[in-house]
């Protein structure tokens, strides 16, 4: 837009709405800075008040910053005699920070594992959803399918059960096909729940793509697959990658059919963390570390990559 | 080109045919192509659907398997309508939908207007603002239920900073009066992006030369945002409405990690109910009835909304 266009906003006004809006953001952030804050504290700071909030120093209001909640979160300890602990000189360093307490480690925790079935459980839904929606999406886009408004509706209006009224079903449709509690079940699963916005998502981008591409390359000898893999793919990455993204936040958040589905095996991180339990109560710096390491990579995605998302979020929404 | 003639002809063959000589035909192709995800969404989705249906008319019970359940009509539905702790739920519910879509809807639209007034940096600022609303619900109740601690939580800290309050005189989460506003607040936080993300793609949708033309016609400002902003930005924000309001009628897991129902079932919203029944009480034709009636609801709600929100469209 050119500068002398009587719709610009003066720049006073723009002074004052960039101090409002920042204002917010700030506010908006404390609890997360306050989450990270809380990973680094011993327990006794963490429940501390007034709050301690000054990182290193000696002051009241001040803490010493310290690695415990990471190493209670990731390892099993237990109490151990004192003749034991004098005898047994602290292995390392997260041996030597346990120690305090009386304690040593034992082996590690569960949080690793649950960890990891998020990430197994959530690029492998966000896979299955990709591609069979890309397919779908694909179709839809380019095809006559009888009643393929019926369908896209009937898709999308799956969403709106909520989920415990889905998981009553799943749950005993799990336990009759052995699938309870398994990475399987979960991936297909989150699979049906993802795949109606992800063929929404990608009818959309692929729309956009002129048609004339792939008639070009049929008139060049290409047969369909290979005009939809060769032609329209490349052309669709960027909507595929942003649809991906959504899929896999959706995954990795999602609580509710993990808290009912998984107990051990497969079980994810978002039901385990506020299980983390310590000596005498909840563990809240463990908490915070569990909470930071699970919140981290999904904020880092999102500033990353604002641009497709940011647009990905109201074009899911807007179209239509 | 090297061979003129074999694009002569190719060109000249009609697509159709053409198609049909390379194998499988467009039909063929995009049956391939839909049929899995109709099957995952038919087996995931529908079948577990219409399993729900039948379960709603017995007594099964899924803890006890090995007996045979029976066949009892509508009395499931019967006992859940005429159920006064269930029209407790669902004020509980409304409650909390009503309140939290107002304050959502009035901050993130205003937040949207200013980030609309293109200052600099407002693409980073947006981006932090929109940061909750990718979190994990659930963990976010959970490190929330810490900041709401009472007596140590730096919720109260704050709150008693700027009103000179006692920090322990109040329980945001033990009092009956005030849980139902904390998990308000919680997800105001978490989602007022959402809305505001739609708003601005709906105030940038209006064209420039309408608010020109408005200019040279001596419009005031005040008038301009009533005659123009807001009703070219309404059906995005009822769209934003309608997607806040369903989600929120199935809200689930961040509140039962923050409260979990209490105190007593103050903040117990029908989903949390719903999986009292289905999953502690194991009562699952019951529970099952139950879903059919909340499905129902959200459905018969959202198809009203929606034929609301194509009339304003239409305008």
């Amino acid at each position: 837009m050119s500068s002398f266009s009587i719709t610009e906003p003066s720049n006073r006004t723009k002074w004052f709405a960039g101090t409002l809006v920042i204002a917010y953001a700030l506010i908006t952030m404390i609890p997360l800075v306050w989450i990270g804050l809380t990973g680094f504290k011993s327990p006794a700071d963490a429940i501390s008040y007034p709050p301690k909030y000054i990182i290193g120093s000696d002051s009241e209001a001040g803490f010493q910053p310290t690695l415990e909640g990471y190493v209670n979160l990731f390892t099993t300890r237990t109490r151990q005699t004192e003749e034991f602990l004098a005898n047994n000189p602290p292995e390392n360093w997260a041996d030597e920070i346990v120690r305090q307490y009386d304690m040593v480690i034992v082996g590690p925790s569960k949080f690793g594992e649950r960890f990891l079935n998020s990430v197994i459980i959530g690029f492998g839904s966000t896979f299955l959803s990709v591609f069979l929606g890309t397919l779908a999406a694909y179709a839809f886009s380019r095809f006559k399918i009888p009643l393929a408004d019926d369908l896209l509706f009937f898709i999308l209006s799956t969403r709106m059960m909520p989920p415990i009224a889905v998981a009553i079903p799943i749950f005993l449709m799990y336990r009759n096909l052995g699938l309870s509690d398994t990475h399987l079940g979960m991936i297909l699963l989150y699979t049906a729940v993802n795949i109606s916005l992800a063929v929404w998502l990608l009818k959309g981008f692929i729309d956009e793509i002129p048609r004339e591409y792939e008639e070009a390359a049929l008139i060049d000898g290409y047969t369909r697959f290979q005009a939809f893999y060769k032609v329209v793919l490349p052309q669709a990455a960027t909507g595929i990658a942003s649809t991906a993204i959504f899929c896999l936040i959706f995954a990795w958040n999602e609580y509710a059919f993990a808290v009912l589905l998984t107990t051990a095996n497969a079980q994810t991180a978002p039901p385990f963390i506020p299980t983390i339990i310590g000596i005498g109560g909840l563990d809240w710096p463990a908490i915070a570390a569990g909470v930071t390491i699970f919140v981290l990579p999904v904020m880092i995605f999102t500033i990353l990559l604002r641009k497709h998302l940011l647009r990905g979020i109201t074009f899911g929404a807007v179209r239509k | 080109m090297s061979d003129k003639t074999a694009d002569r002809v190719a060109a000249a063959t009609p697509t159709h045919v053409a198609r049909k000589i390379r194998g499988l035909s467009d039909r063929a192709i995009a049956w391939i192509f839909v049929a899995p995800t109709i099957f995952l969404l038919l087996a995931v989705n529908i079948f577990p659907l219409i399993w729900t249906v039948r379960l709603s008319f017995t007594d099964y019970k899924a803890n006890r398997i090995n007996r045979e359940p029976e066949w009892i009509g509508l009395r499931n539905y019967e006992r859940i309508l005429t159920d006064s702790d269930i029209w407790l739920n669902m004020q509980a519910t409304a409650h909390f939908l009503f309140w939290t879509i107002f304050f959502q809807v009035l901050i993130g639209f205003t937040l949207a207007w200013l980030i609309n007034k293109k200052f600099k940096g407002n693409d980073l600022w947006t981006t932090i603002i929109v940061l909750p609303m990718m979190l994990s619900p659930a963990v976010v109740g959970n490190f929330w239920k810490f900041l709401y601690q009472p007596q140590i939580g730096l919720f109260n800290y704050i709150i008693a900073f700027f009103t000179g309050k006692d920090p322990s005189s109040f329980e945001m989460l033990g009092s009956v009066d005030l849980a139902p506003w904390s998990i308000v607040i919680v997800d105001t936080w978490m989602w007022t992006p959402f809305v505001m993300l739609i708003c601005l793609a709906g105030l940038r949708s209006i064209p420039d030369y309408i608010y020109e033309a408005a200019e040279i016609d001596r419009a005031s400002k005040l008038r301009q945002f009533f005659t123009i902003t807001i009703p070219m930005v309404l059906p995005f924000l009822m769209l934003a409405v309608l997607f806040r309001g369903i989600e929120n009628f199935k809200m689930f897991d961040l509140v039962v990690q923050l409260t979990g129902g209490g105190p007593g079932s103050t903040t117990e919203l029908t989903s949390i109910n719903l999986k009292r029944e289905a999953f502690e009480k194991w009562r699952t034709g019951y529970a099952s009835a139950y879903a059919i009636i909340l499905f129902v609801t959200v459905f018969g709600l959202a198809s009203i909304y929606v034929k609301a929100l194509n009339k304003v469209k239409e305008r």
